[in-house]
């Protein structure tokens, strides 16, 4: 028997009633009182999520540059301390073993913010190919993490504005916290890290200046109407970066695992790519559904903003472009959807 | 805004947290508000075509939620005669009302009998205690 872990914030969870449901090994809060008011407040307001579950690894010492410029996917020769970038751990196939966001602490340190699942994996893969002078740790349960997300996240929170991809350390109501300027649904916020033992205190602060707690539900759509890939759903091992979409953050000439297989893909073009869509006849995707003429749903909602179905499939190159129109068998029914403009939803510019 | 929890007395019952409400050789069909609960807020009514057969115990239909597909089974036989189209328009209503605007088909009952079957409201409520 597998027993679930718990973040330090599961009791503010149950008592705020939180329906609480397994992720990943995690007992996790997936809403509170709704998937859509939860993800309005955070398109309109601002919303809070515990992602404690996340994992954090730190690598550090003279030769941790060179280590993640062999094992990650983006050219980290362009982090310097106090930034932040989005990259990929990629298989020899070009395939994505994991997406992450790794942050520059100082010279020679680098914190990688990875998927929970995949945290094992992760640890393992880079602690395998460890150089001399590089030490890779898991410093996962040392820290929580909430997301504060939406328009008015910094204003509720007294926060500045600041560049996005950037960190800095500061004080929120007595407590230390890293405060990341990245985020998983599109909107304005950050990401605060703090120690396990300030979780409690920080959430409190958090939901005492205003913000709506939101569980996993919320960041779900939220994420797929701005067509970021979860991973484990969207993009993995078995599909290579450049088909998934994520060829931008591959920087093919810093000879990163996988590089050279990628480079082939890409001049060949790939035989199917990861697209955006949404319904044109009433219906609601869901992951595993099969496109019409090749390809398969890969994630499905209903869009809270447009009130549609939406979704990320693979579909043949040739179909790929927006605009195209697909077929989606939904539990046996042929249903017509149109291959659009990544992102789904787009936030109306002010 | 979701109602509160209540299982009407006039009701039959089937196991899968759907109801019956029979008039005379006629029955109207819905979900209870623990299905409606469990789901969380409707987006889309699946129904069955008017005039389609339902069978007792089968799938007649579909609802969802952002995150849930659920099937819609029938307590009774027969054959659609009306639809609740406010439902296909605003799902949400199911939420809002499950005893009342909230229901799902009519149908005409071919096997009247099976009304024997069912579940009254102390016989559902001891279900859901024991889940």
């Amino acid at each position: 028997v597998q027993t679930l872990r718990r973040t330090p914030l599961y009791e503010k969870h149950v008592a705020a009633g939180a329906r609480m449901v397994p992720f990943a090994g995690w007992e996790m809060p997936v809403q509170y009182t709704g998937v859509i008011p939860e993800h309005k407040a955070v398109r309109t307001d601002a919303g809070v999520f515990d992602v404690s579950h996340m994992g954090e690894l730190e690598v550090e010492g003279p030769t941790a540059h060179e280590l993640l410029q062999q094992r990650l996917s983006n050219d980290i020769a362009k982090v310097t301390p106090g930034e932040a970038q989005y990259t990929l751990i990629t298989n020899e196939d070009g395939g994505v073993i994991d997406d992450l966001i790794v942050y520059r602490l100082d010279e020679h340190r680098y914190l990688l913010v990875v998927n929970a699942s995949n945290r094992e994996t992760d640890f393992d893969w880079l602690k395998e190919h460890e150089l001399r002078g590089s030490d890779v740790r898991d410093v996962s349960d040392e820290y929580a993490l909430l997301a504060v997300q939406g328009p008015r996240a910094l204003e509720r929170l007294g926060l500045p504005k600041a560049r996005a991809f950037t960190w800095e350390m500061t004080s929120l109501d007595g407590i230390e916290v890293m405060v990341y300027r990245t985020g998983y649904t599109g909107e304005e916020g950050v990401e605060l890290a703090c120690m396990e033992e300030d979780a409690p205190a920080l959430w409190d602060f958090v939901v005492g200046r205003g913000v709506t707690p939101c569980g996993l539900g919320a960041r779900d759509t939220l994420r797929l109407e701005v067509c970021y890939p979860l991973h484990g759903n969207d993009i993995g091992p078995q599909w290579d970066a450049i088909s998934s979409g994520l060829g931008w953050v591959c920087a093919l000439d810093t000879g990163f695992t996988g590089a050279e297989r990628l480079r082939e893909i890409k001049e060949r073009g790939p035989e199917r790519r990861l697209v955006a869509f949404r319904m044109i006849e009433k219906a609601i995707p869901r992951q595993g559904m099969a496109i019409e003429r090749g390809g398969e749903v890969t994630s499905g909602s209903l869009s809270p903003m447009l009130d549609v179905g939406i979704g990320l499939a693979y579909v043949p190159a040739g179909e790929s472009a927006p605009g195209s129109e697909v077929v989606v068998d939904v539990r046996g029914k042929p249903r017509r959807a149109e291959v659009v403009k990544k992102p789904i939803y787009k936030r109306e510019e002010t | 805004v979701a109602a509160a929890e209540s299982y009407p007395e006039e009701l039959l019952y089937h196991a899968e947290h759907d109801w019956a409400r029979i008039e005379g050789d006629e029955a109207v069909l819905g979900i209870t508000w623990y299905a409606a609960d469990a789901l969380g807020e409707l987006v889309h009514y699946e129904p069955p075509d008017e005039g389609a057969t339902v069978s007792k115990d089968q799938s007649y239909g579909e609802v969802e939620s952002v995150k849930a597909v659920s099937d819609l089974i029938s307590p009774l036989s027969g054959e659609v005669v009306e639809v609740n189209q406010k439902v296909v328009d605003a799902p949400e209503t199911v939420n809002e009302d499950p005893y009342g605007e909230g229901w799902l088909i009519r149908i005409r009952l071919s096997n009247p009998s099976e009304r024997d079957g069912l579940l009254d409201v102390a016989a559902y409520r001891s279900l859901l205690e024991a889940q």
